[in-house]
């Protein structure tokens, strides 16, 4: 169904490139691209395209806006776009990381393309030229074809793009690479001229192609990379100025490949490992902070046996197994739950607040996570909270008691969809704090103690009884 | 202390206490040790295992719980379970004993207004221990009513770490029974108290005690049946008084109330077989106050005797004829199965099966009276002895509570647990009273003349003493001797009690636990691996067929529908899942899909020789299914009368559908070094048919060591189109 759409939107742009062409309105068309070189990367369900550009400015004017398009499919499915600006020849190259924004253009073709502006760091004379290397990430991408597949079949999938990069800059010169993840391709649309060695498929060169010109090609081809996705994680930090930090992460997985069909055969899968289940993971790896301490994995209904531990001085790795293992279309929910020590993650800024350092992202190597919640938990009575994450996020404030609470503790909830390992970096949450509230706890404990010895001090002392 | 010390010796002085502080101060030292060890010494599977909930019944109480604690008491008292009993469903509300669930969600509350952070599954985990704490407090409490406080002690202690206890109340087994001991053992206590001061508030809190009781668990008939007993018995002795008129009848009044509030017993309290002895005995009361009274009017005794006899034979004719009447016009109920087989060990076995097929129903062997008493088994006469030389009202009532329980222990295996107080209590007088004589002896020699003064318990006592006092000085070593046999007695009794909490009561049979070939632990998980398979990866209206052992367990963990349950009240339905489990296929198959079931799930221990699988169970499903249905035979699934599933079996045996599910591919598998393929370790054979076909099922997942098989029922071939709709 969504291959057919996509075709539909394929043909619509083409038709529209078409159409275009014949009205000839020009958009803000300074640049040429001189020489397109992309390389698509299909050996996970995380699909990486690289793609370098060497853009001219081909107007009068120095401009410093250079828009990319994107096919709205490819929108949907977009986790990640990074560019960066090249400077140097040779072994001299270093990069420069550039502003990029989704924009509209209102003058554009009337089509459903949508576009990406990078904003460059110097605007570019007339006439000359710059180096773009731009990273798209894309998730939930690869069609699993057929759909639904037995124990001991392997996985299928159908990738979808053009042989031309999708532009709305004339490009003179573009190559298109494709990596997959093992020779074994089913089929794939050729474009002459398309070369097919090992396990990469090489589309072009093509020369002086015009803005918006695409060719739809699919390749069919074997992925059997464990297709995890992580359709919710919860992450709550939360902080004790008593010298721990307490993470709790609450994952619900999905095997998200092709559906598992008909018999699960555990002979099978217990004797014939190789040729069965190939698809299918039992294992995850979740690579923690170090000085990691009290670790438990567990879900709903109690603890899972099956985890492994490493730790050295700079990382620890928890090597998980979910209770069976997960073919297409089986989910698993577990919790993971960590402490760590205080000192390595929060510290004081210069304007008397404090702030905590964390890693915002998944410990679960090479997951995409759709949907991500950061929750962290302040001590009780800290005040102005104010969370600086390095990428677009929604937050908001909530209130949770815990332990011994009675205003209850300030919650920072930071909330980002489909996530990808590149997001992984680190965030601040800034907050102020009275260092006397943390005796408040013991305080109470105390009192309540106390009360409870006088009462009993009175009770021995007074004499109840109605009779005299 | 109310005058200021002048120096400082005066002070050191002020806060030396005096023997009876310094008695007091051991006393509540040693129940705060008692109190904690109780509950500490029921924490071996938490610290081995994890914070989880034990066996099978225990899964129904924490689901219950959960519910409770998320939709309020009145959605949980009206709650219908569309999960189990499938297509039947299930009124929770009005078929449980709520006083488990109530109890730990207020424990919870509380909790949280404090601001614990507890999560209810800890709550759950732990009522069981902190109940068993509780009891030990009130044993000393019984034990100081119906004795002296040291017995008070010693049964405290006793109790604490008795394994009959200990059996039914380690953290994780979240049963009725932890609360229900607590319960009973109050509710004799408040009552003993009641019959010995005669106060009306004593009786009013007895008959709280019975509602607590009521409400935790259906072991309260035998409350209501020892206590009028015990008033019989007071009658017939002739120590008939205002305090037991008083006691008893506001007890039984108040408690019968209260107890009718419980839905699960409600009118069963007035019209139940079971109940009436109750009844019987508070009209025997008002006689006995009646002729009492006209006693007093009477002074002619001539009269007063023929006017006894009259109102006696007539008062029991009335009673005869309306018990008569009762029972034909079906207003009285008869006694249930369960009472029945309690009176008479062979009726279950005769006449229910399904009372016969568990394991805990079945009468007692004395190895276990060994195991779960130890020590106790050789005080509890002796400790009988020393109640017969005391007789009293409380005195009696331990007897007779002693002896009652005591053969009711030795009918089924699980009541044990109801004798396990009594038996410490009695035992306890033992040890407190010989522990206490020797010492007198010892003491006697240095403080011959205060011998005389010191509060004599008895007169029997004091005269034994004035005799020890003659004899010779051997004596003395003598009573050491039996001093330090008692205290190496009771040090064993710790030392086995220990052991036998760790080693056999701690374990929570839902993961199984294993040396490995390196002496390492080697833990199975099967069972929670395939219920957390069932609940994530089956459509979530999806019907689940085992046998009923298992339901609790799958709807708890599972959270799917299932067929039977382990509340096994409907008869026939188990039985139609027993005949389906042993027909032939195409005939179960008919069955399974009449009874509109998804999966068919079924443990089977023959590769990890995990003996309690459904093949050993198997003969109880033939039983109980040819019960309702006689075409299943039993003789044709045995050999000459014997049970096998190699290749001597009976065809019968190899084609049914347990023995299919069971060795479904088992016939290719290699489980033991140097045995032949389809080896099966729980039974030591190879198995009889090793190529075995499914036609109308297909396996849907086996766990990593094939103890719990689950197959998916196939959509019948004419009607695909309807099920493609029904499995998405």
């Amino acid at each position: 169904m969504e291959a057919r759409i996509r075709a539909r939107v394929n043909l619509a742009l083409t038709f529209f490139a078409l159409l275009f062409f014949v009205a000839g309105s020009s958009p803000p068309r300074q640049f040429v691209i001189s020489n397109a070189e992309r390389r698509i990367d299909l050996s996970s369900h995380i699909i990486n395209v690289h793609l370098t550009l060497k853009v001219e400015n081909a107007g009068t004017r120095p401009a410093s806006e250079v828009v990319l398009a994107l096919t709205p499919t490819e929108v949907d499915h977009l986790a990640m776009v990074d560019a960066s600006a090249i400077k140097g020849k040779r072994k001299k190259t270093t990069s420069l990381r550039l502003e990029v924004k989704p924009t509209e253009l209102p003058d554009a073709p009337p089509i459903d393309t949508k576009y990406f502006t990078i904003y460059l760091a110097n605007p570019l004379n007339s006439g000359e030229s710059t180096t773009l290397e731009v990273l798209y990430v894309f998730t939930h991408f690869l069609e699993p074809f057929p759909a639904e597949i037995a124990q001991s079949e392997s996985q299928l999938v159908f990738y979808h793009d053009t042989a031309l990069i999708l532009s709305s800059y004339h490009i003179k010169q573009q190559t298109t690479f494709i990596k997959t993840p093992s020779t074994k391709v089913e089929s794939f649309i050729r474009m002459e001229p398309t070369n097919r060695v090992g396990t990469e498929i090489k589309y072009g060169p093509y020369e002086d192609r015009p803005p918006y010109s695409i060719s739809p090609i699919h390749v069919h081809f074997e992925n059997n990379s464990p297709f995890a996705v992580v359709e919710e994680l919860v992450q709550e930090i939360e902080i004790s100025h008593w010298g721990n930090i307490q993470v709790t992460e609450h994952y619900k997985l999905i095997h998200a490949g092709a559906r598992h069909k008909g018999v699960f055969s555990r002979v099978d899968y217990q004797s014939r490992q190789s040729s069965n289940g190939a698809s299918s993971f039992r294992y995850l790896l979740a690579r923690l902070p170090p000085r990691v301490h009290s670790v438990y994995y567990r879900d709903e209904i109690g603890n899972i046996s099956s985890s492994h531990l490493r730790t050295d001085s700079l990382k620890s790795e928890l090597q998980i197994e979910p209770r069976y293992p997960l073919f297409g279309g089986w989910k698993a929910t577990f919790v993971i739950g960590y402490g760590l020590p205080l000192q390595d993650f929060l510290f004081e800024s210069s304007d008397d607040k404090r702030y905590l350092n964390f890693t915002f992202g998944c410990p679960l190597i090479g997951m995409v996570v759709d949907k991500l919640t950061i929750k962290v938990v302040l001590p009780e009575g800290s005040t102005d909270p104010s969370p600086v994450v390095p990428f677009p996020v929604e937050h908001h404030l909530e209130a949770k008691y815990s332990s011994l609470d009675v205003v209850g503790r300030t919650v920072v909830v930071l909330e980002k969809k489909n996530f990808v390992p590149m997001h992984n970096s680190h965030f601040q949450v800034y907050y102020s704090f009275k260092p006397i509230f943390m005796l408040a706890e013991s305080l109470m404990l105390a009192s309540a103690f106390f009360m409870l010895f006088v009462a009993c001090v009175a009770y021995i002392h007074i004499d109840l009884s109605i009779r005299k | 202390m109310a005058t200021m010390p002048a120096s400082a010796s005066d002070l050191l002085k002020s806060f030396k206490l005096k023997t009876k502080q310094q008695e007091l101060l051991i006393r509540v030292s040693i129940l705060c040790l008692v109190y904690i060890l109780a509950f500490i010494t029921r924490l071996f599977s938490v610290l081995r295992y994890e914070s989880m909930i034990h066996e099978f019944d225990p899964y129904f109480n924490y689901r219950t719980t959960l519910y409770l604690t998320e939709n309020g008491f009145y959605d949980f008292w009206n709650w219908f379970d569309y999960e189990s009993w499938y297509p039947l469903g299930r009124i929770v509300g009005g078929t449980l004993y709520p006083g488990l669930m109530v109890t730990a969600v207020l424990i919870y509350r509380i909790l949280r207004f404090l601001r614990f952070a507890v999560h209810i599954r800890e709550v759950c985990v732990l009522t069981a221990p902190f109940f068993a704490s509780n009891t030990t407090l009130v044993a000393y409490f019984f034990g100081k009513e119906i004795w002296d406080s040291g017995a008070g002690l010693v049964a405290a202690i006793l109790i604490a770490v008795c394994p009959g206890y200990i059996s039914r109340s380690v953290a994780g087994s979240y049963d009725n029974e932890g609360v229900a001991i607590f319960a009973l053992l109050f509710t004799f206590y408040v009552f003993v108290k009641a019959v010995n001061t005669g106060s009306l508030a004593w009786s009013l809190a007895s008959a709280f005690g019975y509602f607590y009781m009521v409400s935790a668990w259906g072991g309260y008939v035998f409350i209501i049946n020892l206590i009028p007993l015990y008033v019989l018995v007071l009658l017939i002795t002739g120590r008939y008084s205002m305090r037991l008129y008083v006691a008893y009848n506001c007890m039984y009044i108040l408690g019968m109330l209260l107890a009718m509030q419980i839905r699960f017993v409600g009118f069963q309290h007035v019209q139940s077989g079971e109940h009436m002895a109750a009844m019987g005995v508070f009209f025997l009361m008002q006689v006995f106050y009646f002729l009492d009274w006209v006693k007093h009017m009477l002074s002619d005794t001539k009269l007063f005797q023929a006017f006894l006899r009259i109102t006696v034979t007539s008062a029991v004719a009335v009673g005869g004829i309306a018990l008569g009447l009762g029972m034909v016009s079906g207003y009285i109920s008869p006694w249930t199965g369960r009472f029945y087989s309690l009176l008479d060990p062979t009726y279950a076995k005769d006449h229910i099966p399904i009372i016969a097929s568990v394991s805990e129903h079945q009468p007692t062997a004395w190895s276990s009276f060994m195991f779960d008493f130890h020590i106790l088994l050789f005080l509890f006469p002796a400790g009988l002895y020393f109640c017969f030389k005391r007789l009293s009202d409380a005195t009696i009532f331990i007897v007779m509570y002693g002896l009652t329980s005591m053969y009711f222990a030795g009918v089924m295996v699980r009541l044990i647990l109801v004798a396990t107080p009594a038996v410490c209590l009695i035992s306890a007088i033992a040890v407190s009273t010989t522990v206490k004589n020797l010492t007198v002896l010892l003491r006697s020699k240095n403080k011959v003349v205060q011998t005389g003064s010191t509060k004599g318990s008895g007169g029997s006592k004091s005269s034994s003493k004035a005799l020890l006092d003659q004899s010779q000085p051997f004596q003395k070593n003598g009573a050491i001797a039996l001093l330090f046999g008692a205290f190496y007695l009771l040090s064993r009794y710790a030392t086995h009690c220990t052991w036998v909490t760790s080693e056999a009561y701690s374990s929570p049979s839902i993961v199984l636990a294993a040396r490995g070939a390196h002496g390492n632990r080697v833990i199975f998980d099967d069972y929670r691996e395939a219920y957390f398979w069932l609940r994530q990866n089956t459509p979530q209206d999806a019907k689940v067929m085992s046998w009923w052992d298992y339901g609790y367990q799958i709807t708890a963990m599972g959270n799917r529908t299932v067929i039977v349950d382990n509340n096994t009240w409907n008869n026939t339905h188990i039985a139609t899942v027993g005949r389906a489990m042993s027909s032939y296929e195409d005939e179960a198959i008919e069955i399974i899909r009449s009874l509109d079931v998804d999966y068919v799930l079924v443990v089977f221990g023959g590769v990890t020789g995990y003996s309690s699988d459904d093949i050993n169970k198997f003969l109880w499903m033939v039983r109980i299914g040819g019960g309702v249905f006689p075409v299943i035979k039993e003789p044709d699934y045995l050999v000459n009368g014997e049970y096998r599933v190699d290749k001597g079996a009976a065809p019968k045996m190899l084609n049914c559908l347990m023995y299919k599910l069971c060795y479904y591919r088992f016939g290719e598998m290699m489980t033991e070094y140097g045995k032949p393929p389809g080896y099966d370790r729980a039974r030591g054979v190879e198995i009889g048919n090793k190529d075995v076909k499914l036609e109308h099922l297909e396996e849907a997942f086996t766990t990593s060591n094939w103890i719990v098989r689950i197959y998916r029922v196939k959509p019948a071939n004419n009607r695909w189109w309807l099920n493609r709709y029904k499995f998405g």
